[in-house]
Order: C-alpha cells, then structure tokens, then sequence
C-alpha cells in the first residue's frame, strides 16, 4: 500500500513536512521554547535519524510529527495534510493507519499476546478478525516470532518485545514508522539486530523511518542525519556526510550523552 | 475537515463492542488479583446494603411494624453501606486507572480515540462491579439468613416478604454496578483526555 502510495503521488515527494514548528511549555513564570520555528522536510522512504543531546528537543520534535502532542505554533504536514486542521478523531486515523510508533520502553500492552498487540491497531482500523489474524502472524513470522504468537510481553526478553514493537508498527502498512530511541534499553547486540531490522522493513516496504536515537549503528546506516540542539535543527547530512566526519567528530561532545561515549568506546 | 490529497483520505477509527468486551475480560482476567481487591470494595458495601434489606424484608413477612426511630437507624445503616462502598470502589478504581496511563497512551498512539479508553475502563468497572454485588448481595443475604435461623425462629426467616427481597437484591447489584461505573468514569475520562505524550510521560 505504502509502495502503491508512493508510486501515484510522485509529485508530494515528501512524506512529513514542518513548518515553523515550534513548541513553547510554561513552567512558572518562565516559558521554554522546547522547539523554535523548525522547518524540516522529509522525503518518502527515507531512513532519518535525529541526534541531539536530552532536552535538545528532540523528543518533541518526535511527538509533534507523531501527532502526540499539539505545536503551540506551526504546524506538521503529514502527505500533505495538515495536522492542524484535524479533529481529535482523524487525528487517531492517521495514529492508526500512517504512522506506527517504536518506543524506548516498548510499551507493548501487558495484559495481550504477542499476536493480540499487534492485532489491536488493525481492529481501531476496521480490519475483519481473518485479515488481522493472517497479517498479524505473517508480520510476527517476519520479525522472526513465528513461535511467540501467544506470549506476554512479560514471556519475551527485550529484543524480542521490540521485535513485536517493530511488527505492531507495521501492522496497518504506515507510511512513516517513528522510532524513539529504539536500542536504548537493548544490549549492543540486540540493538543492532533491531536497527538492522528497521533497516529492511525500511527497503523491503519503503516505509519512512524517523528515529530519535543515540547509537552510532543507527546513523551509519540513515539516509540523513537531523542534528537538534535547542530546539532548532543545527545541521542536516546526508549519509555520504556522516561517513566522512565519523571519524573527526568528537561523538562524546556532540551527543552530551554517556551513551554514545560507550557504544563508540565499544565499537 | 482534513485537507485531502490525491487518493489519500483520512478516515474514522472504531472498536466493535464485541473486541471491547473481549478486551476488557482479558484485562480483568490476567489482573485477576488486581481486580479481585478492586471487586472486593463492592462486595462488601453491597452485602452490608443486602444484609440490612434482608432484615427489613424478615420483619416485613413477620408483620412487624418498625418503630420509627428503627427505622430511621436501618436507613441510616442503607446509606452508610453505601458510603463505605462508593468511598472504597473510587479508591481502587482511581488506582487501577493511574497505574495504566502508559497503557492508555499507548493505545491512543494504536489510534484509539478518548471514547474507546473511556469505555474498556467503563466496561471493565461495571463487569467488576456486577460480580463484587452478586457475591457481596448473596453473602450479605446468607449471613443473615444464619443469624436469624439461630436467633429467630426458621419460620421468620422463610415467611419473609420474597417479593421485597427479591427486587431489593436487584437495586442493590445495580447499585454496585452504578457506584463502580461511576467511580471509574472521571479518572478515565481525565486519562483519556491527555494528549498521548503526556500520558505516556507520566510515571506511576
């Protein structure tokens, strides 16, 4: 479907758009301008990865272009419909249908299998039981759980659930899949493995994938690389970019974060 | 109205209420202890209210005419069971709903909309409701029937007015359930509410 899309609407080449996307809290007295006027365009098919160190902005970003969380200024076009314009329910049609969500937690339901996790977005989306039980178990057999259809989460280890995170994403072929820090509570390993997956679903299915993350495994492999700092976009590079400065740039200073310190020293 | 783009159409989401009765069992089902305490804050309420219900039903059968000020401390005792089950049923209730608000915002980034949240929770509390009333109205009912077979004759207690009883037992299961739906619909309704991120922010 997201191929399908891609293919009739060559004209809209991008998939998210932002314009002067700004996002302002009230604490006290005192206003944060978590994000200041962010123009940022997104290209159907791209794998993004946005870096920046914690309260950078980053995650706001994330929340706004996920239609989590309202801008206080600007909007979000999403295949070029304005997110603005949208009532609380359509708003949930394109949480349903166009984006699917990857969490640092995992956040899958505790309470469902494996099979029913991945099954609830397709019931919101109107699907027969049949559809979501066939697309539901091939999905899970893709992510390689063909045997875990009816576990908890509690059952599954962290890669797995993440694998199941991954499948539920999918489940109602989204345009675009947002990724939150999505290894950040994996081992090394495991998180490879999973950026690694997103990277394939990201080919095989042309899925948008944007992704808040820390792990250098994840921006070697990006198309573009979203620097955040302050709330504003610092620097933009493409993968060509990336590859060239890796080796110069001071991951530590850069990200602020012990994370990436780690992983670079475990590299 | 959205903008609309090519053949790309924003839609409407829904949750058949069959999937919602279904999910809302399971979620009692797999937090069977969680929801036994829960059930319990009915149970006890509802089999006091029957308890004292089935006292006035005994004496109506036996033709015995309260005094009032007997009858003023038998509604005294109706309204305060009620009490201590409203107050106990909002506490579990409030409890239940604030430790899932990460599951709430989840399944609002799924696509849910506030409505869906609102109803598994409402569904949820009133199946818990209905079982804590039926076992608290039936054991209120049983505890009193030993008490009077041993301090009354049997008699009293078989005459008593089964027509009373009976549409009592009735008000007070729907009493239960109504006190349960009520308790859990404003802290679901505030959870529902939030935007996504903020409900997937907050830690319990």
């Amino acid at each position: 479907m997201a191929a399908e899309a891609a293919r009739e609407s060559q004209f809209e080449d991008y998939v998210v758009r932002t314009r002067k996307l700004t996002k302002i809290y009230a604490m006290g007295d005192q206003t944060l301008r978590a994000l200041d006027s962010v123009d940022l365009d997104i290209k159907r098919g791209e794998y993004i990865s946005i870096m920046g160190p914690s309260g950078s902005g980053k995650s706001t970003l994330f929340n706004m272009v996920g239609g989590l969380d309202k801008p206080s200024e600007g909007t979000v076009f999403i295949n070029e419909t304005d997110m603005a314009q949208l009532d609380a329910a359509e708003l949930a049609w394109i949480r349903c249908r166009t984006v699917g969500y990857i969490f640092q937690a995992f956040n899958l339901i505790p309470v469902m299998t494996a099979l029913e996790n991945i099954t609830l977005p397709m019931v919101f989306a109107g699907l027969s039981t049949d559809e979501q039980l066939q697309r539901g178990r091939a999905l899970l057999e893709r992510v390689g759980l063909g045997d875990r259809l009816h576990h908890r989460p509690s059952e599954l280890s962290g890669g797995q659930q993440q694998r199941v995170a991954i499948a539920r994403a999918l489940a109602n072929d989204p345009d675009i899949i947002l990724a939150d820090e999505p290894t950040a509570n994996l081992d090394l390993r495991t998180g490879k493995e999973i950026i690694e997956l997103l990277r394939e679903m990201n080919k095989e299915r042309g899925v948008t994938v944007i992704s808040a993350t820390h792990d250098l495994h994840m921006i070697d492999i990006s198309d573009r690389v979203v620097w955040v700092r302050d709330g504003a976009i610092e620097k933009i590079e493409a993968r060509s970019d990336v590859e060239l400065t890796v080796g110069q740039v001071d991951w530590e200073q850069e990200s602020g974060t012990a994370a990436v310190a780690e992983s670079a020293k475990k590299e | 109205m959205a903008s609309q783009t090519g053949s790309w159409k924003v839609g409407k989401v829904s949750l058949p209420p069959r999937v919602a009765l279904e999910i809302s069992w399971k979620s009692i089902q797999v937090r069977f202890g969680r929801a036994m305490i829960t059930a319990a804050g009915t149970c006890l309420g509802i089999a006091f209210l029957v308890s004292v219900w089935t006292n006035i039903a005994i004496m109506h059968g036996a033709g015995v005419e309260m005094e009032p000020d007997e009858e003023m401390r038998n509604n005294w005792l109706v309204i305060m069971s009620l009490l201590v089950a409203a107050v106990g049923i909002s506490n579990s209730m409030f409890m239940a709903v604030t430790e899932r608000y990460r599951e709430i915002g989840t399944m609002k980034c799924l696509g849910a909309v506030d409505r869906f949240v609102v109803e598994l929770f409402l569904i949820e509390s009133g199946m818990l409701g209905g079982v804590g009333a039926i076992i608290g109205g039936v054991g209120g009912f049983l505890i009193l029937m030993l008490v009077s077979l041993f301090k009354r004759q049997a008699g009293d207690f078989f005459g008593m007015d089964w027509g009373y009883m009976g549409t009592h037992f009735l008000y007070a299961v729907g009493i239960g359930i109504l006190i349960s739906v009520l308790a859990a619909a404003l802290p679901a309704a505030r959870a529902a509410k939030l935007p996504p991120a903020a409900a997937l922010r907050t830690d319990v």
